[in-house]
C-alpha cells in the first residue's frame, strides 16, 4: 500500500529515460520509406543506422549546423541518423560514447578526433568491429594513423593561407592572429597558414595569445598590441568568440582617434555578431568551413560505404569558403534557418 | 524445515528491507532489463557489458571512498578537482620535468594525500561544515591546476604520456584491459568494493566510522579518536580520486586540466542512490558501488538505444529522487514494524 507511490516514481524515471527509446522523436531519425506495413521492428532493423559522435555540445550553435546537416542527409537517403556528444568537452566521456556506440553496432560511425592520443583505442576497436569510420571536423593529421580511410572537414593551415592571400589581396602588409590557445595545434596551424599567405606577397604575421575566459581583458591586449606596432593594418580572429572583443577594441580606438591606418578585420567561424559587422562593413570576410556540410556529407559518404562499398580516401574539403559583404544578409536569413 | 515459523520469516524480510542496498540493488536489475529488452542483444554482448562497466568503474572508485567519508558524517566536493590535478602533476612532471613515470606517481599520490589531509585538518579543527571546506577546496584545486599548467606550458591539455620511462608497467597496473574488452579499472573497482565492505563491517576502524558520523559525542567518550578517523577518511577520498586520475592519464595517454569536472555531484549521487544517508553513520560501500553501476547502466545504455546523451541527467536526476524517495519508505515500513 505505502509501495504504490513509490513503484509509481520507479516507473516515472524509467519513462523518462524510456520514452524517448521510441526512437521516434523528430529529425532523430530519418523517414521510413515503404516499409511501414511490415511492421516497425522490422522496419527499423532495415533502416540503416548512422551515428555522429563529435565533442561539441549540442547546444552550441556550430554543432547544431553539423547535426542538422546530418539529420537533413538521414532524411533524404531514408537513414537513421543519431548525434551523440558528451555533456562537457571531455576526452574520457567522448570515448566512453564510443565505445557505447560501438557495442551497439551501427551501420556506420562518424567521430571528431581534436585529441587522437586519448581516442585512439576506443576508434581502433570500434573500426576492429568492423564498423566503417570517417572522421570529421576535427582529426586531418591523426585519421591515417588511427586506419581511417577518409576525412571531412577544412584543412586549417590551407584556410590560413587562403585567408592570407585575401587579406594580401585587399593590401594587408602585417597582420595579427589572435589566437586564444597558444598550443592548441589546430590553432597554432590557422596563425602558420596566414604567414604563408601574406609572405607570398611580402607580408608579415604576428601572434597574440589571449584569453577569451576574460573577453575584457582580452580586447586590452588587443589595443596594446594595435598601439605598439601601428604597421599592423590587418586582424584575424581564430573563432567568432574572439570577434566579438577585436571588433570593440578596434570601435574603442576608431571613436579615440587612436587608429588613424585602415584594418582589415577577418574571422574563422560564423556567428551572427560576425555576420552583422561584415554586413556593417566593420569586417572585411569571415572563414566558412560550412559545418553544415561536414555533418551532411558525413552521412552520404558513410551510406555508400554500406550499400556499395565504396569508399573516398583522403581529406574531403568542406571549406574554406568565405562570407563577405557581397553574401552577409543572404547567410544571416540562412543561419536563421539553421543550416549554415 | 518446510514450516518455518511466521516470526522468522517476518524478521528475515525485514532484514533483507532494511538493507541500505536494496533500492540501488533493484535499480539496477531493472534498469538492466529495460535495456536488454530496449536494444537487446547487443546490449547483452561483452562489448555491451564492458561498454557500462568500464564506464561505471571509474565513479565506482571514488564512491566507494565517497560512501565511507559520507557515513564517517563528512563531504567531499573536491574529488573532481582532486581528479583534474593528479592527471596533469603526472604530465607536468614527465614531459615538462623529465621525470621517470614512477616517481612521478608516487609524488602525485603523495600531493593527493596531502590535499587530503588538509581537508580533514581544517574540518576538524575549525569545526566548519566539510560541505563549505571542500568546495572551497574545488575551486582552489582547480584554479591552480589551469594556472600552474597554462604558467609552464601554454596549455591546458598535455599528451604523449607513453613516452616517459616505466610507461609499459604503469599501463598494465592501471590501463590494461586483462580480459577484453574489459578495462582494469573494473578489477580495481571491485576489489575496492570489497576491502571498503570488510573494513566497514569487520574492523574496529569501520565501527570507528559509523560511530564518528552516526554519534560523535558518544563515540568520543567512549576513546574512538574521531578526528583522526575523519581525517584518514578525507584522505582516502583524496587517493580514490588520485587512482581515477592516474588511471585516466595512463589510459588516455594524458592529461585536462577540466578531467574530473562534476564527478564530486556524480560520486555523492551514487552514493545516495546507494542507501547511505546524508546525515551520516548508515550506509554501505556496496551499495555505492551498485549507485556507480546504475551511473554506467543509464549513461551508456540511453546511448546504446539511440536516445540523445543530453537525456542522461534528465535520467540520473530522477532515479536518485527516486531512489531516495524508495529508501525512505522502506526505512519508515521497517520501523513501523518494529
Amino acid at each position: 500500500m505505502t509501495r504504490r507511490p513509490t513503484a509509481l516514481i520507479l516507473l516515472l524515471a524509467l519513462a523518462a529515460c524510456g520514452s524517448p527509446g521510441e526512437r521516434g522523436r523528430d529529425g532523430e531519425r530519418g523517414e521510413n520509406v515503404g516499409a511501414t506495413d511490415r511492421g516497425d521492428a522490422i522496419a527499423r532493423a532495415e533502416t540503416p543506422r548512422i551515428v555522429l559522435v563529435t565533442h561539441g555540445q549540442s547546444a552550441d550553435p556550430f554543432w547544431s549546423v553539423v547535426a542538422t546537416g546530418a539529420r537533413d542527409a538521414g532524411t533524404e537517403l531514408g537513414l537513421r541518423v543519431e548525434y551523440q556528444a558528451p555533456g562537457t568537452f571531455n576526452m574520457v566521456e567522448m570515448s566512453q560514447l564510443i565505445e557505447a556506440v560501438a557495442a551497439s553496432r551501427p551501420e556506420g560511425l562518424a567521430i571528431s578526433i581534436p585529441d587522437g592520443d586519448a581516442l585512439a583505442p576506443s576508434i581502433r576497436a570500434a573500426a576492429a568491429a568492423g564498423i566503417p569510420i570517417l572522421s570529421i571536423n576535427s582529426g586531418a593529421r591523426v585519421f591515417r594513423d588511427l586506419g581511417l580511410r577518409a576525412h571531412v572537414g577544412q584543412p586549417e593551415r590551407d584556410a590560413g593561407f587562403a585567408a592570407g592571400r585575401r587579406m594580401a589581396e585587399v593590401g594587408v602588409t602585417r597582420a595579427l592572429c589572435v589566437n586564444h590557445e597558444v598550443g592548441n595545434i589546430a590553432l597554432d596551424s590557422r596563425c602558420a597558414g596566414l604567414e604563408d599567405g601574406l609572405r607570398e606577397a611580402g607580408g608579415s604575421m604576428l601572434v597574440l595569445a589571449v584569453d577569451l575566459a576574460d573577453p575584457e581583458d582580452a580586447q586590452q591586449r588587443i589595443r596594446g598590441a594595435l598601439a605598439r606596432d601601428p604597421g599592423i593594418d590587418g586582424l584575424l580572429t581564430l573563432g567568432p568568440a574572439g570577434a566579438v572583443p577585436a571588433l570593440s577594441a578596434v570601435a574603442v580606438m576608431r571613436t579615440s582617434g587612436g587608429l588613424d591606418t585602415t584594418l582589415e578585420l577577418a574571422t574563422f567561424d560564423l556567428s551572427l555578431p560576425v555576420l552583422e559587422a561584415i554586413r556593417e562593413g566593420e569586417m572585411s570576410f569571415a572563414i566558412d568551413q560550412q559545418p553544415y556540410l561536414q555533418g551532411y556529407l558525413a552521412v552520404v559518404l558513410l551510406h555508400k560505404a554500406i550499400q556499395i562499398g565504396a569508399f573516398p580516401d583522403g581529406v574531403i574539403r568542406t571549406g574554406p569558403a568565405f562570407v563577405t559583404g557581397d553574401n552577409a544578409a543572404e547567410v544571416i536569413r540562412l543561419v536563421g534557418q539553421g543550416v549554415r | 524445515m518446510e514450516t518455518e515459523p511466521a516470526g522468522a520469516r517476518s524478521l528475515r524480510v525485514r532484514r533483507l528491507l532494511a538493507r541500505p542496498e536494496l533500492a540501488a540493488a533493484l535499480g539496477a536489475a531493472v534498469l538492466w532489463i529495460f535495456f536488454t529488452i530496449q536494444a537487446g542483444e547487443p546490449f547483452l554482448s561483452r562489448a555491451g557489458t564492458a561498454a557500462y562497466l568500464n564506464a561505471a568503474a571509474p565513479l565506482g572508485i571514488l564512491a566507494v571512498a565517497v560512501s565511507l567519508l559520507m557515513i564517517g558524517g563528512e563531504f567531499d566536493l573536491s574529488v573532481g578537482s582532486i581528479i583534474g590535478a593528479s592527471g596533469m602533476s603526472i604530465m607536468l612532471l614527465t614531459g615538462h620535468f623529465d621525470w621517470p613515470l614512477w616517481p612521478a606517481l608516487a609524488a602525485t599520490f603523495a600531493l593527493c594525500l596531502s590535499i587530503g589531509y588538509l581537508n580533514g585538518i581544517i574540518v576538524v579543527r575549525t569545526g566548519l561544515p566539510s560541505f563549505i571546506v571542500t568546495l572551497g577546496m574545488l575551486f582552489t584545486v582547480r584554479g591552480l591546476t589551469i594556472a600552474i599548467s597554462r604558467g609552464l606550458t601554454g596549455r591546458t591539455q598535455l599528451g604523449g604520456l607513453d613516452g616517459s620511462a616505466g610507461y609499459e608497467a604503469a599501463g598494465f597496473l592501471f590501463a590494461s584491459s586483462p580480459l577484453q574488452p574489459f578495462r582494469v579499472s573494473v578489477i580495481w573497482w571491485i576489489g575496492l568494493t570489497a576491502v571498503a565492505t570488510w573494513v566497514l563491517n569487520r574492523t574496529r576502524y569501520g565501527n570507528w566510522i559509523f560511530g564518528a558520523g552516526g554519534q560523535p559525542e558518544t563515540a568520543r567518550n567512549l576513546g574512538v579518536p574521531v578526528d583522526r578517523v575523519k581525517i584518514s577518511l578525507f584522505m582516502t577520498t583524496a587517493a580514490a580520486a588520485c587512482l581515477v586520475g592516474i588511471i585516466q592519464a595512463v589510459q588516455f595517454n594524458g592529461a585536462d586540466t577540466l578531467r574530473g569536472t562534476l564527478q564530486e555531484f556524480w560520486a555523492i549521487t551514487a552514493v545516495v542512490i546507494g542507501g547511505t544517508l546524508l546525515r551520516g553513520g548508515y550506509g554501505s560501500a556496496v551499495g555505492a558501488a551498485l549507485g556507480a553501476l546504475i551511473f554506467g547502466l543509464v549513461r551508456q545504455g540511453i546511448v546504446m538505444i539511440g536516445v540523445n546523451a543530453d537525456w542522461f541527467q534528465v535520467a540520473l536526476g530522477s532515479l536518485l529522487i527516486a531512489a531516495v524517495l524508495f529508501n525512505n519508505q522502506v526505512r519508515r515500513l521497517v520501523e513501523q514494524r518494529r
